[in-house]
């Protein structure tokens, strides 16, 4: 590698915009060094390592499945009256932290915001492989996932369409509208990455394998007009679901009249904590990605300020959801909201509130200060806190609205089995997989878009 | 650098392109027509049965109303199936000693049912009621097919879901005067909406789509 790699981070300390990408570099050495990473680093140990535990639990996760097809959903702990446990929790977390993706290459594609080009890439990916963990626990809760195609309308020999006044059924329109145009934009935005791995492949075998999954492309001008046309459609398609897609899912609980779910304030609160939780996902996956294969000069201190002024922007819209949650039980007077918010944060759950609070609202204060959004080891650990914080926000609203509700009589207790607990780590074993598998065959970072970060000659200043 | 792919690997992928659609929505269409066809849904199929009873040659021939032997298909769920009793009513004096009738003097002679093979096979979860359809006009034929064309008995109509919600959905396309429900050469006449839709009224059919009226 190139001298002038080593002398990446300094320029962070330099008065003036910060760099997104660090000086110094060429075409070539971003294609080389990006490129690299899939066809020439080949099996470093930490890779190996990794793999190998985020394999084992995916393991995990496929006994745990085969568990519940063999003994059915009784194995998980939901129950009358909280029949949505861990399964809604999850699928919850897991489609909010695919959001940040979606941001980062629609809406700041459409906003022409040059920073988010060196991360799109793998927080796409990332929006990705979290569909397809959300995707696990909606199946399997049906209790006969062999049947679960009968969520789609087709002409099929019921003569039934599914119940279109059912939140539900938008949840399944949401999300799989979402995982398609999240698939076909990650793809188009990969094809010319995909071409350049076709010409520098040494092996036949990966030469064909990039060669068929770069769909020809040559990079001639045509190719590239096709390209930008397609990336601003696509871009288009994504920005509202930005928006739609948590927001739909929030209707899962704001359409139903349970206290603690029936609250107008729940779209907007859900689309800020997905965009909040979904940003802390990329830090957490960016931060030690970066360090393990020297990106630093891609995923400069730049990016990691930009995401965590978003994270501290989205966390304190989050926070107005918590406090408009206690003030709507008090300003409405309305007895059953009231007792709800009474019973959440000091009922039998109250833990589950007040952690939430102490790791959503008051830990990652500390982004005010720039010297916090500068220290790497404390941004990791404040982003697996705010992913902890969102998925305890979750488990309060879910469980803590349903164990007591209406009519004491009905109330009860919700306790996560040892299948809970495995189908969710599992869930995050199959996340890492993909990711490991992703960062090794794929370039992780869009080589093109980052090259035309590179300062011209010709008209025009640095970016 | 020598070219990865032949030139012919262009044909290739826009002939793909084009044949991935075919394929996906011929499979598609094909499961469909699969799921519909006589081999799933067992209809046109003639069932063995222990005794070959000819329904063609009982009704046809002979005359005999579907009320002799199913003998509560007016007042209870089931249509009733006949005792060996009903049918030695005749087969004790005539073709007494056909050799084919030998299981059904076996079955007088000990007191043992005749075990038919069930033709209508609606599933556990399904409540079906022949006397309510029976005397709100719908006649047998409607959905048993030309019984009485029938040497052994075939399934005419899918039994599947759509084909019930059809006639409960739209009861005047197939709704008859309640004096022509055993009737099987009824032919519907050419005023049919008409006359349905007055018969709908008449009789107080309701259209009863709700999952709990059959699911209970």
């Amino acid at each position: 590698m190139a001298d002038h790699l080593e002398t990446r981070n300094s320029t962070t300390t330099l008065a003036g915009p910060e760099p997104v990408l660090a000086p110094g570099h060429t075409y070539a050495t971003v294609t080389d060094k990006i490129a690299a990473v899939p066809l020439e680093v080949g099996w470093p140990r930490f890779w190996i390592v990794g793999f190998t535990i985020s394999a084992l639990i995916f393991g995990m996760l496929l006994m745990t499945i085969l568990w519940l097809l063999g003994k059915g959903i009784g194995v998980w702990g939901p129950n009358n009256p909280v029949g949505w446990g861990f399964d809604i929790i999850n699928f919850v977390w897991w489609i909010g932290i695919g959001h940040a993706g979606t941001l980062i290459s629609a809406i700041l594609l459409l906003l022409r915001q040059q920073w988010r080009m060196s991360i799109s890439r793998f927080a796409e990916a990332m929006t990705l492989f979290a569909v397809a963990c959300a995707f696990l626990y909606p199946t399997f809760h049906t209790g006969r996932p062999w049947l679960a195609y009968w969520l789609l309308p087709y002409p099929n020999t019921m003569a039934m369409w599914p119940q279109p006044r059912s939140p539900l059924l938008w949840d399944v329109f949401a999300v799989s509208t979402y995982a398609t145009i999240s698939l076909v934009f990650w793809y188009v935005g990969l094809i010319p990455d995909l071409a350049s791995m076709r010409d520098r492949a040494k092996s036949r075998f990966a030469q064909v394998i990039y060669g068929i999954l770069a769909l020809g492309w040559r990079g001639s001008a045509q190719h590239w007009n096709h390209y930008e046309i397609a990336s601003l459609i696509l871009a288009g398609l994504s920005t509202p679901l930005v928006l739609s897609v948590h927001t739909v899912v929030s209707f899962d609980f704001a359409v139903g009249l349970i206290p603690g779910w029936h609250a107008t304030i729940f779209p907007p609160y859900f689309v800020a904590g997905a965009i909040y939780s979904g940003f802390a996902m990329v830090l957490t996956l960016a931060i030690p990605m970066r360090a393990w294969y020297g990106m630093q000069d891609f995923i400069t201190m730049k990016h990691i300020d930009n995401m965590c002024k978003v994270m501290l922007g989205t966390g304190l819209i989050v926070a107005y959801g918590y406090a408009m949650e206690a003030f709507m039980a008090w300003y409405s007077g309305n007895l059953w909201e009231m007792f709800m918010f009474k019973n959440r944060t000091t009922g039998p759950y109250g833990w589950s509130y007040w952690s939430l609070i102490i790791f959503n609202v008051l830990i990652p204060q500390v982004l005010w200060l720039k010297k916090a959004r500068q220290n790497i080891p404390l941004v990791f650990v404040l982003s697996l806190v705010i992913n902890v914080g969102m998925w305890l926000e979750r488990f309060v609203i879910i469980v803590t609205s349903l164990h007591r509700d209406f009519l004491p009589a009905s109330w009860g207790m919700y306790y996560p089995t040892k299948y809970d607990w495995s189908m969710y780590l599992g869930s995050i074993g199959l996340f890492l997989t993909l990711m490991y598998l992703f960062v090794r065959f794929l370039p992780s970072i869009s080589i093109f878009e980052v090259r035309t970060l590179i300062p011209r000659a010709s008209k025009g200043g640095a970016h | 650098m020598s070219q990865i792919f032949h030139p012919s690997t262009n044909t290739l992928s826009k002939v793909s392109i084009v044949s991935v659609v075919l394929l996906l929505g011929g499979l598609g269409y094909g499961l469909l027509a699969l799921n519909r066809s006589p081999y799933v849904a067992r209809t046109k199929i003639p069932f063995d049965q222990p005794v070959p009873f000819s329904h063609k040659h009982h009704v046809a021939g002979l005359g005999i109303d579907c009320r002799y032997c199913h003998t509560t298909v007016e007042r209870t769920a089931s249509a009733g199936m006949p005792t060996t009793e009903t049918c030695m009513s005749c087969h004790s004096m005539i073709w007494t000693n056909a050799p084919m009738l030998e299981p059904v003097r076996q079955s007088w002679a000990t007191g043992k049912s005749l075990e038919w093979t069930r033709v209508h096979d609606l599933p556990g979860f399904v409540y079906f009621n022949h006397s309510i359809h029976v005397n709100k006009g719908i006649g047998c034929a409607s959905c048993h097919g030309r019984v009485d064309q029938m040497p052994l008995v075939h399934q005419e109509n899918t039994l599947y879901m759509e084909w019930c919600l059809d006639c409960h959905r739209h009861p005047e396309k197939h709704i008859r005067p309640r004096d022509k429900v055993f009737e099987m050469a009824y032919q519907p006449p050419a005023n049919q909406l008409e006359l349905g839709a007055k018969l709908v009224k008449e009789y107080k059919v309701q259209k009863l789509t709700d999952c709990y009226t059959c699911h209970r």
